[in-house]
């Protein structure tokens, strides 16, 4: 099974300049403990000091907000398209 | 004349970023937003300098952040205040006043505040093309700016926005693209294309200007107030952005030393049918749930509000208190605000207008203190939220005896009045 995961600009710093790779993660912890070991830099970026992904972060799962999916629990299926965003995006550093 | 010194500065973290289209901190990821420091104003931003300067928002622009060599253009804002008495009258309020940004220079609603300090920077950054991602009334005052400053704009609105306010944003010439999808997902759609598009997206690269536009709503009540804070205000929510930002003006201007310091409780106003913010307020949390909006105050119809934590916060701090209303309840807020005050609002200021009401009733807000009730838009722009409660009537013959029997059937009480006028017999 695979994902795809997508990110803005913001973050693509800290994953050599990748806004889009592929996954095996099965839902989200499973794909921030997979940023842990993959690009530790992310990872650091993403998640707060309680290891949950910071407030300012909106998940999307094919257009839907994960968040109306079941958040933590929703099982990402095969060629989902997983996308990180700012909740307030937008600019380039 | 020397300039007022500002930057960006992140909320969370405190990261400095300088001046930059630039929305989120690249460290933590919380919103940016506009720093001054007040003391490069001090001096320079007085009772008497503000008098002395034009009858539009421009007025402060000592504290609004403003290029260097940036000429103010259109007469935007200072909007009337109005003291609501007979809508006090009806609900039991001695001090109301209406802050009426129904009749906002040049479209009509108080994004016209917030764009213009957005385009003035979209022009300092060099950007050709603005944009937005808009419930309506945001793309009518882009694409109404935009023209007259020769900048091109691209708007992105949920597809199923009324008539008008598609109509209001096609004849400046706009490119409009309807977007299949409510307002979340436009949004979402606008923060990738500012990703990929060298364009200056007003509500998402140009944010953290854009939104100190909002500021002068503050300011201007603080003036026409008489230089003195009222004790109470309330404010439509949409994204959460406005209300935090009259407070931000208020503080600066106790900082200045212009009004005296009033702990000023800030009420929040949504639509039941998307109500994330005062949902948040009410359960005292400090974070939002998403809600799917079914609305008919469309303006107000974000269910994921980028500024809803923070404003759900900073309400809950003041002692102030958040409220929804039903989309009947919002018709109902329309027709009295006109009915008393004849102001003509949207739907956002109906939920405003039922909301104050409400905290009235509640005793959230007490009859003796001053409260000022933010109209935010002009009615004029969603005339279907009123479709059917006024149908027409026959048409009557040209005769005084026509009407006189017409007349006489549909409403006596009007003629009573007319016999004592000594007109009719």
């Amino acid at each position: 099974m695979s994902v795809k995961i997508v990110l803005p600009t913001a973050l693509a710093r800290h994953t050599d300049g990748q806004k889009a790779f592929d996954s095996d993660a099965k839902d989200l912890p499973s794909l921030i403990a997979e940023f842990d070991t993959k690009f530790p830099a992310l990872s650091q970026n993403v998640k707060d000091e309680n290891g949950k992904l910071r407030r300012f972060i909106n998940v999307y799962v094919n257009d839907e907000d994960i968040r109306f999916l079941g958040g933590d629990a929703h099982q990402f299926e095969d060629g989902d398209e997983v996308m990180l965003i700012p909740s307030i995006a937008g600019g380039i550093l | 004349m020397a300039s007022t010194v500002y930057e960006l500065r992140c909320n969370e973290c405190g990261k400095s970023f300088g001046n930059r289209p630039l929305s989120a901190c690249d460290e933590c990821l919380a919103p940016l937003e506009v720093q001054y420091d007040l003391e490069s104003v001090r001096g320079r931003f007085t009772r008497e300098t503000v008098a002395a300067g034009p009858m539009n928002i421009w007025r402060y622009k000592e504290l609004l952040p403003i290029p260097e060599g940036f000429l103010p253009d259109l007469p935007v804002g200072f909007t009337p205040l109005l003291k609501a008495k007979n809508l006090g009258k009806k609900i039991g309020a001695d001090h109301l006043y209406v802050k009426n940004d129904a009749v906002c220079f040049p479209t009509l609603s108080f994004k016209d505040r917030v764009v213009s300090v957005a385009l003035a920077n979209a022009q300092a950054f060099g950007f050709k093309t603005v944009g937005c991602s808009s419930t309506g009334n945001l793309a009518n005052s882009v694409a109404a700016q935009s023209a007259r400053l020769g900048l091109r704009a691209c708007i992105l609105v949920p597809s199923d926005l009324e008539a008008a306010k598609i109509l209001n944003t096609l004849v400046y010439g706009a490119r409009l693209v309807r977007i299949d999808g409510n307002y979340d997902h436009v949004n979402r759609l606008c923060t990738l294309i500012a990703d990929e598009y060298n364009w200056g997206f007003v509500n998402v690269n140009l944010r953290p200007y854009y939104a100190e536009g909002s500021k002068t709503i503050g300011y201007e009540i603080a003036e026409q107030l008489g230089w003195k804070l009222p004790d109470n205000v309330v404010v439509p929510m949409a994204g959460g952005s406005m209300i935090r930002k009259i407070r931000k003006a208020f503080r600066e201007l106790v900082a200045l030393g212009l009004v005296e310091h009033k702990d000023v409780r800030f009420f929040g106003a949504q639509a039941t049918g998307c109500s994330p913010i005062s949902h948040s307020v009410k359960q005292g949390w400090d974070y939002i749930e998403p809600q799917r909006p079914n609305t008919i105050a469309r303006s107000l119809a974000i269910g994921n509000p980028a500024d809803g934590p923070l404003a759900s916060k900073m309400i809950q701090e003041t002692g102030g208190w958040a409220e929804d209303v039903s989309d009947v309840e919002i018709v109902s807020g329309i027709q009295e605000l006109a009915e008393t005050e004849g102001v003509f609002t949207e739907t956002a200021g109906g939920v405003t207008t039922a909301v104050t009401a409400r905290l009235y009733s509640q005793g959230r807000i007490s009859r003796d203190q001053v409260t000022v009730s933010i109209i935010s838009g002009n009615g004029l722009k969603t005339l279907d939220a009123l479709e059917g409660q006024y149908p027409a009537e026959r048409a009557v013959k040209p005769k005084l005896a026509a009407f006189d029997e017409y007349i006489r059937e549909v409403d006596a009480s009007l003629v009573e009045e007319l016999v004592l006028a000594g007109g009719v017999q």
